[in-house]
C-alpha cells in the first residue's frame, strides 16, 4: 500500500499543510525543527492512533488550538480509501473511514500500515519493559486490527482490577465486602490477559527467525540475535498460543501472589508487567550491547516487523525519522539497500546528504512550516 | 462567571450527566430566551417526575404506583427473571416482545472504579425475590461490556447453589456498547439464542 495525499490541521507546528505522495521514496529535507518529524508523526498516528514521541496527545494539537486533524489517502491494491482522526485531547477523539464516521476510532486500524523507525528506538533496546511491550502490541494489532479491543478490555479489567485491590486493603482491615468480587475480576483478568498473552507468543515466534536475518543484514556481524518473550507469572508458562492454558496459568499465578496484591494494591502478574527479551550471542543486549550494537538490534527488530507485516499481505508504508544520521557510512548502505525496494518509503532529514544514494527520489523541503515539492 | 441565577442554573445544569460546562452554558441561554409557557411545562415535568415516580417495589423499575406496569400484569411469567441494570434496559427489551417473564432492576453494574460493589446493587433484594423457589429461570441481562459481564458473573456464581437455570443474553449484541442502544431485531435474536453462562 501507499499513501497518495496526507494532510493535516492544526497538527503540532502546522495550521494547514498537504503533500501529494507518490509510491516509491519521498525525502523530506530541511533544519532542526523545521517540522518533518511533525508531518511523518502524524501518518504513524493514522496507522496507530498514538505518536511515536509522546504517550499523551496533547501535544500534539498546535499551540492555541482545540483539535487536530489529520487526513490520508491510502492506495492498497489500486484501489482508494480516505482514512481521518480528529485529536481531542481529554475528549473522545473521531475518525473517519472512506468520508464516513466510524462508531469509534479503533475501527480505522489497519487502513494504513506503517513502520516507523525513529531514533526513539533505541529505547527498544535499552529502555524499560513499556517500551518493549508497547513495540509488540502495536505491530500486533497492525497485523490483526481485532487486538485493538484485547487491548482496551485488558486495560480496562486491569483498572477495575487495581481500584478493587486499593479498596479491599483497606475493607480487609474492616472485615468489609469488597473481597467478594475479586474472583470475579481475577477471572475477567485472567481471560483477557490470555488473549492478549496467546497474541504476543505468536508474535515473538513470527518475530525471531526473521530478527537475525535483519540484524545480519544492518550490522557486520556479533550476532546472533535472540529473542523470548519473559513473563511475570511465578512459574514459567509455556510460550504457546492456547489460551486455556494461558488462562489458567494465569489464573494460578494471581492465585499465588493474592497476599502480596492486597498488601501493594495493585496487580503484580499479567502481560502489563511483561518484557520482551533480546540477546547478543551469549549476552543480553540491554546492559552488554554497545551503542552501535544497540541500534542494529533496534533497526533488526524494525526491519523484522516490517518482513513480518509484508508477509501477511499489506506491505507496510515505511517511515525512517532521521535515522540515517544515527548511523556510520557502511550501515547506512546496508539499510539503504534493505528499504531501497519497499512499495513507498518516506525519509526525513535535516541534511540532504544524510539521505544516501540508494534512497534517491521526490524530495519535499521543510521550512518554517512550509512544505515545497523541489523534485 | 456569570451573575447569580444565571451562574446557579448554568451549575446545575452542569452537574447533569453527560452535560458538560459548554453545553450546561447553551441550555441555559437557551432556556433564558425560551418562551415561558415551555419553561413551565418542563418546570412542571420535573416536579411530576420526583413526586409521582417511584421506584417498583418489586423490581426496582420507575413506577407511579407501588408496583409497575409488569408487575402488576397478571399474564405475565412469574417462573422467570430477567435481571437488567437500569430501567431504560425493561424499556428496550419490552419493545422487542421477546420476553413474557418479569424484571429485576439493580441499578447499575458493579465498577471498582467508580466504588460501586454488590453492596451498592439491588442484589439482596434479588436473592430475597429467588428464596420462595416460584423463580426457575434468571436471565442475565446486564450490558455487554465488561462492566456488566463481571456483574453477570458475580451473580451467576452467589445463585449457583439455588440450580436454577441461569442463561446470559446470546452474543451478537454489540460488545462494549449499552443494551439501550441494541436494535430490537438484535435484542430480540439475543433473547431467543440466550445460553446458559460459564462460571
Ligand atoms: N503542539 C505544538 N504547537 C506548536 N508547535 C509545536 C507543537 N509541537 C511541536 N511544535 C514545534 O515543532 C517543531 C519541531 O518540529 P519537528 O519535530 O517536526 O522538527 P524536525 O523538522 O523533525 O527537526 P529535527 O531535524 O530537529 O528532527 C518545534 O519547533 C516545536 O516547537
Ligand atoms: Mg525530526
Ligand atoms: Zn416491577
Amino acid at each position: 500500500m501507499y499513501v497518495r495525499q496526507l494532510s493535516v490541521t492544526d497538527f503540532r507546528s502546522y495550521d494547514e499543510a498537504s503533500l501529494d505522495l507518490e509510491p516509491g521514496v519521498t525525502a523530506l529535507v530541511g533544519p532542526n525543527g523545521q517540522g518533518k518529524t511533525n508531518l511523518v508523526e502524524a501518518l504513524g498516528y493514522l496507522a496507530t492512533l498514538g505518536s511515536h514521541r509522546v504517550a499523551l496527545d496533547a501535544p500534539l494539537v498546535r499551540a492555541g488550538a482545540e483539535r487536530a486533524v489529520v487526513r490520508s489517502v491510502v492506495v492498497r491494491d489500486g484501489r482508494d480509501t480516505a482514512v481521518e482522526v480528529e485529536i481531542s485531547p481529554g475528549r473522545a477523539n473521531r475518525a473517519k473511514l472512506g468520508g464516513s464516521p466510524v462508531p469509534r476510532p479503533r475501527e480505522i486500524l489497519g487502513a494504513l500500515r506503517t513502520v516507523l523507525f525513529a531514533p526513539e528506538d533505541l529505547a527498544l533496546v535499552k529502555g524499560d519493559p513499556s517500551d518493549r511491550r508497547r513495540f509488540l502490541d502495536e505491530l500486533l494489532v497492525a497485523r490483526y486490527p481485532r487486538f485493538a479491543g484485547v487491548r482496551s478490555d485488558y486495560d480496562r479489567v486491569l483498572k477495575q482490577r487495581n481500584a478493587l485491590l486499593k479498596s479491599a486493603a483497606a475493607a480487609r482491615r474492616q472485615g468489609g465486602s469488597a473481597l467478594r468480587t475479586l474472583d470475579v475480576w481475577d477471572q475477567h483478568l485472567a481471560d483477557a490477559g490470555a488473549a492478549l498473552l496467546a497474541g504476543r507468543h505468536d508474535l515473538v515466534e513470527g518475530l525471531r527467525p526473521l530478527l537475525d536475518k535483519a540484524y545480519t543484514a544492518v550490522s557486520r556481524g556479533g550476532g546472533p540475535v535472540g529473542v523470548s518473550y519473559k513473563s511475570s507469572l511465578p512459574d514459567d508458562v509455556a510460550e504457546t498460543a492456547d489460551r486455556e492454558l494461558l488462562a489458567a496459568a494465569l489464573a494460578a499465578g494471581l492465585a499465588a501472589v493474592r497476599d502480596q496484591e492486597l498488601d501493594r494494591g495493585i496487580t503484580l502478574v499479567g502481560p502489563h508487567r511483561d518484557d520482551l527479551v533480546l540477546t547478543l550471542g551469549e549476552l543480553p543486549a540491554k546492559g552488554y550491547a554497545s551503542h552501535g550494537e544497540s541500534w542494529s538490534v533496534a533497526l533488526a527488530l524494525r526491519l523484522a516487523a516490517y518482513d513480518l507485516l509484508r508477509g501477511d499481505g499489506g506491505e507496510p508504508v515505511l517511515i525512517l525519522d532521521d535515522v540515517f544520521a544515527e548511523l556510520d557510512d557502511s550501515r547506512r548502505t546496508q539499510l539503504a539497500e534493505v528499504v531501497a525496494p519497499a512499495e513507498q518509503v518516506l525519509v526525513t532529514a535535516a541534511v540532504a546528504a544524510d539521505v544516501p544514494e540508494a534512497l534517491t527520489g521526490a524530495r519535499f523541503d521543510v521550512e518554517g512550516g512550509r512544505v515545497t515539492r523541489v523534485r | 462567571m456569570y451573575e447569580g441565577a444565571v451562574q446557579d442554573l448554568i451549575d446545575e445544569l452542569g452537574r447533569l450527566p453527560g452535560v458538560g460546562p459548554k453545553s450546561a452554558q447553551r441550555i441555559a441561554f437557551y432556556l433564558l430566551a425560551a418562551d415561558p409557557v415551555d419553561v413551565r411545562r418542563l418546570v412542571t415535568a420535573l416536579t411530576e417526575v420526583k413526586d409521582k415516580v417511584r421506584f417498583c417495589t418489586v423490581c426496582g423499575n420507575v413506577s407511579e404506583e407501588d408496583m409497575c406496569r409488569v408487575c402488576r400484569d397478571p399474564r405475565r411469567d412469574l417462573s422467570v427473571i430477567c435481571v437488567v441494570e437500569e430501567p431504560k434496559d425493561v424499556v428496550a427489551i419490552e419493545k422487542t416482545r421477546e420476553f413474557r417473564g418479569r424484571y429485576h432492576v439493580l441499578g447499575g453494574a458493579i465498577s471498582p472504579i467508580d466504588g460501586v460493589g454488590p453492596d451498592d446493587l439491588r442484589i439482596r433484594e434479588l436473592m430475597a425475590r429467588l428464596a420462595d423457589g416460584d423463580v426457575t429461570e434468571l436471565i442475565l441481562a446486564t450490558d455487554p461490556n465488561l462492566e456488566g459481564e463481571a456483574t453477570a458473573t458475580y451473580l451467576a456464581r452467589l445463585v449457583k447453589p439455588l440450580g436454577l437455570r441461569v442463561t446470559r443474553l446470546a452474543s451478537g449484541l454489540p460488545v462494549g456498547g449499552d443494551l439501550e442502544y441494541a436494535d430490537e431485531v438484535t435484542l430480540g435474536r439475543a433473547f431467543e439464542g440466550r445460553r446458559a453462562i460459564d462460571i
